[in-house]
């Protein structure tokens, strides 16, 4: 199984690698954009998937990385790369923020907690022109500078794309099998057994959002660069219901569930495109039967499936004493 | 004469003007196994989860070791060295049972920011290896422990208390609802936790034979409020905890 996995791995980042090669510009842009929106999944996982934090505020804390590093560069001429930490820390405190609320309340009052403060970050992107541009958006964000190669490429944005992924899934996986990760789980799976071990349940509560939203808000600056215009619509709630889409499709609580979920929501629809008007009511029906038929999302599929595939094979007179 | 380990002032409280804990005293010496008994409804989780931070007492006062600790949280007082079980089964069931064990343990020590750059088993591995060696859950330390048999949760539920090598575990209804063999194994090894490595404990429980075996001291609470407290002798031959409590 572990070189099983191995294989699988290495052929997947093959394909990443070698794949947009073949592809015209919009694929290539397809990709980069499924490259960043995985690691916003990726966040949100950690939110709700391992810490059990139900959040639908994650479109709006890209918007903030975005719109920080978009104000940054075009206003003040700052170079992309110090906009970074920017971006980070301000999604990370706003994260912390929205965190408070999950003190007191859980489950569908936090989710409503969560999206009001989507809709209010959308409003300010929206009506405080001054700083945002208000619905005409932010022109002419800069691609970042990286040892002299021209980022205006897509191809090569993109590979800059996949490397800070790579990295944020690495970032990850430290988090979920360090002791953090531990300790979200136990928070997502029981708080007050938890806070009688002397797991700071508040503190690890705020965590979970803050990082979270620190993912959404670092990939926000690649976000904005990519697409070199923002305006507010990408942040709206709906786009926060997307990522939870992603999360809970891939598979929640899994390190490959988000990037599958991803791949999902964002690219089946180009697929379904044959399907004109009805894509949208093709797609909603698939939801519908994945998430009626397995909660645990593609990845839990896979388990499940597999799991069947090794049961008929132990079939054999070599029963396994329980 | 030095303070204590555990000492209970005039605990009270009330849920919407009943009273479930009325003016309790107690205290628990450094190595003894203190017996709680009463009959269902008489205080006696209400009066742990006022010790542990679970419920905020009315009035009273609770020392650790001649400090006072009343009103601090669950999280404090665990981390000052008091561990617990609670009535009903409490394990995280997604975990694996040395994962379990592992978290019980890991927020003892360190900084949190250490936390997330340490080793994944936080240093915890050894000890854990070892509670699951004492408590004979070792074959099933890879397992999710919400794969295990109820009685199996309830040993894991206990050892989780004793992880972090706590000054005291308060065990409320630790045999509650396993079978007659598992309950012998529960006694036996508390007493060995006892004996052998000397743990102090308070220890909820119904079947008699237990908390006599088990504890030096046994304290009935009734209504509330405490009707005796001796010697496991004293109390079996008490007029009025035979009335109250062991007479049906
Ligand atoms: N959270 C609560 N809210 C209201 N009443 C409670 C609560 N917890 C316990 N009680 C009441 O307090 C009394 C003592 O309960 P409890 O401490 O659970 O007793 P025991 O553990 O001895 O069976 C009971 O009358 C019970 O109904
Ligand atoms: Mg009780």
């Amino acid at each position: 199984m572990g070189t099983m996995r191995w294989i699988a791995g290495g052929i997947f980042l093959a394909l990443l690698v070698l794949l947009p090669r073949e592809l015209k510009p919009y694929g290539i842009f397809l990709m980069s954009n499924w490259v960043l929106f995985c690691v916003v999944a990726m966040g949100l996982n950690l939110t709700l998937g391992y810490a059990g934090q139900i959040s639908i505020a994650q479109a709006g804390f890209l918007g903030v990385g975005a719109y920080t590093t978009a104000i940054l560069t075009t206003r003040f001429g700052w170079d992309f790369w110090l906009t970074l930490p920017v971006a980070t820390g301000l999604s990370f405190l706003l994260g912390l923020i929205v965190g408070f609320p999950a003190l007191r309340v859980q489950h569908h009052y936090l989710a409503f907690v969560t999206l009001g403060f989507n809709i209010l970050i959308y409003l300010v992107f929206r009506n405080e022109d001054w700083l945002t541009g208000g619905a005409f958006g932010i022109f002419d964000i800069p691609r970042p500078g990286f040892l002299g190669v021209d980022m205006r490429d897509p191809l090569s944005f993109y590979y800059l794309c996949l490397v800070f992924a790579a990295l944020m899934f690495a970032a990850a996986w430290w988090i979920v099998r360090s002791p953090w990760g531990r300790a979200f789980a136990a928070l997502r799976e029981n708080p007050v057994r938890a806070a009688s071990l002397g797991v700071d349940i508040r503190t690890y509560t705020l965590l979970a959002f803050a990082i979270g939203s620190a993912f959404a808000g670092l990939t926000g600056a690649f976000y904005a660069s990519l697409l070199e215009f923002i305006d507010p619509y990408p942040f709206a709630l709906e786009y926060s219901l997307s990522f939870l889409l992603m999360v809970i499709s891939g598979g929640s609580a899994t390190l490959i569930g988000p990037i599958v979920g991803a791949g999902m929501v964002l690219l089946l629809p180009e697929w379904l495109r044959f399907a004109k008007d009805y894509y949208l009511l093709i797609y909603a029906l698939l939801v519908m039967v994945l998430m009626a038929f397995c909660p645990e999302g593609m990845v839990g599929l896979w388990r499940r499936m597999v799991a069947a595939i090794g049961r008929r094979r132990a079939r054999a007179p070599t029963e396994r004493p329980t | 004469m030095s303070a204590p380990l555990l000492e209970v002032r005039g605990l009270s409280k009330s849920f919407r003007g009943i009273r479930a804990v009325s003016n309790v005293h107690f205290e628990v010496a450094k190595g003894e196994v203190l017996g709680l008994i009463g009959p269902n409804g008489s205080g006696k989780s209400t009066l742990f989860n006022c010790v542990l931070g679970q419920l905020r007492p009315d009035a009273g006062e609770v020392r650790l070791n001649g400090q006072d600790v009343t009103g601090l949280d669950p999280t404090a007082l665990s981390r000052r060295g008091i561990g617990r079980t609670f009535q009903l089964l409490q394990v995280f069931p997604a975990l694996s049972v040395r994962d379990n064990l592992v978290l019980a343990g890991q927020e003892h020590r360190g900084t949190m920011l250490g936390r997330l750059f340490m080793s994944p088993d936080a240093g915890q591995r050894a000890r854990a290896d070892e509670l699951l060696d004492l408590f004979r859950l070792a074959r099933l330390a890879d397992e999710p422990a919400g794969s295990l048999s109820y009685g199996q949760q309830k040993l894991l539920d206990i050892a989780m208390a004793f992880m972090a090598e706590p000054e005291l575990v308060l065990l409320d209804e630790p045999a509650g609802g396993v079978n007659p063999t598992m309950l012998g194994d529960v006694e036996s090894l508390l007493r060995r936790l006892n004996e052998e490595l000397g743990a102090t404990f308070v220890v909820i429980e119904h079947n008699m034979s237990f908390v006599m075996g088990l504890s030096h001291r046994v304290m009935v609470l009734a209504q509330g409020q405490v009707l005796a407290t001796g010697s496991p002798d004293e109390i079996r031959a008490d007029q009025r905890v035979i009335e109250a409590y062991l007479g049906d």
